[in-house]
């Protein structure tokens, strides 16, 4: 149950925050990375990723912008395969580059007023979940 | 037929939800009564909880007398599990590649 607590991912890169800004908003370069798509920096802005279709997935993700807030946090909801999360941004200079985390959680930050508790009491209840299914039989 | 994770979430994302899940795992099988007492919210409220908990096979009932007893299903967050393991290897995936990107890319 280790892979749990890496939904959030935070790495710091030798690189300035405004390049790496750019590797997450300019379309063509998250094609390099990440996958297809119609992507703008606009809050609002509807888009997809787009991958090869697979036998029980169409290679879909449908976004929205939630958040820009340039070279600090880019946020967009994730739907796929039904399913319905957000994914968060953020970049914080350090001596060496940038401290670069992307968080993906359960939930839609603008459909929940109370998302900053909620979404704390949820990483906390990841926690708890590893142990709760390390004692499973 | 098991749960989609989206369900599971949704169940989930309420804090009095995820309270009483963690309660019944923690202290195993319990009343709407007993649950009540330590929930701070009313008893229909805590027996609507329940029935979404239980529509997203996160609890059992079981019926003894007048009383409904509930119990945690852990087995219930298997999709969950599967859906956090599965986008784990996709972040990692893609952070190498956002790291070659930059190396490649201009300074």
């Amino acid at each position: 149950m280790s892979t749990t607590r890496s939904l959030v991912i935070e790495k710091e890169l030798p690189h300035p925050p405004a390049k790496i800004w750019r590797a997450l908003t300019e379309g063509t370069l998250i094609k390099e990375w990440m996958m297809d798509n119609d992507f703008q920096p606009v809050v609002g802005h509807k888009f997809s990723f787009r991958s090869t279709p697979m036998p029980n997935w169409n290679g879909v993700v449908d976004c929205e912008v939630l958040v820009v807030e340039p070279y600090k946090k880019l946020a967009y909801s994730w739907g796929s395969l039904g399913g319905e999360s957000a994914v968060v941004w953020t970049l914080v200079a350090t001596e060496g580059g940038t401290l670069v985390r992307m968080e993906q959680s359960g939930f839609r930050p603008d459909q929940d007023a109370n998302y900053k508790g909620a979404n704390y009491g949820w990483q906390r209840f990841i926690g708890g979940l590893e142990r709760v299914v390390a004692a499973l039989p | 037929m098991r749960t989609a994770p989206d369900v599971l979430f949704k169940s989930l994302a309420d804090p009095t939800r995820r309270a009483l899940f963690e309660r019944l795992s923690r202290d195993g099988e319990q009343t709407v009564r007993m649950l009540t007492d330590h929930s701070g919210v009313s008893q229909p409220a805590v027996s609507k909880h329940l029935g979404v908990l239980k529509h997203a096979g996160l609890v059992r009932a079981r019926h003894r007398g007048r009383q409904t007893h509930y119990s945690a299903q852990p087995r219930a967050l298997a999709p969950l599990v599967d859906w956090m393991s599965y986008y784990s290897r996709f972040w990692h995936d893609r952070f190498d590649r956002l790291e070659d990107l930059l190396k490649r890319m201009d300074p």
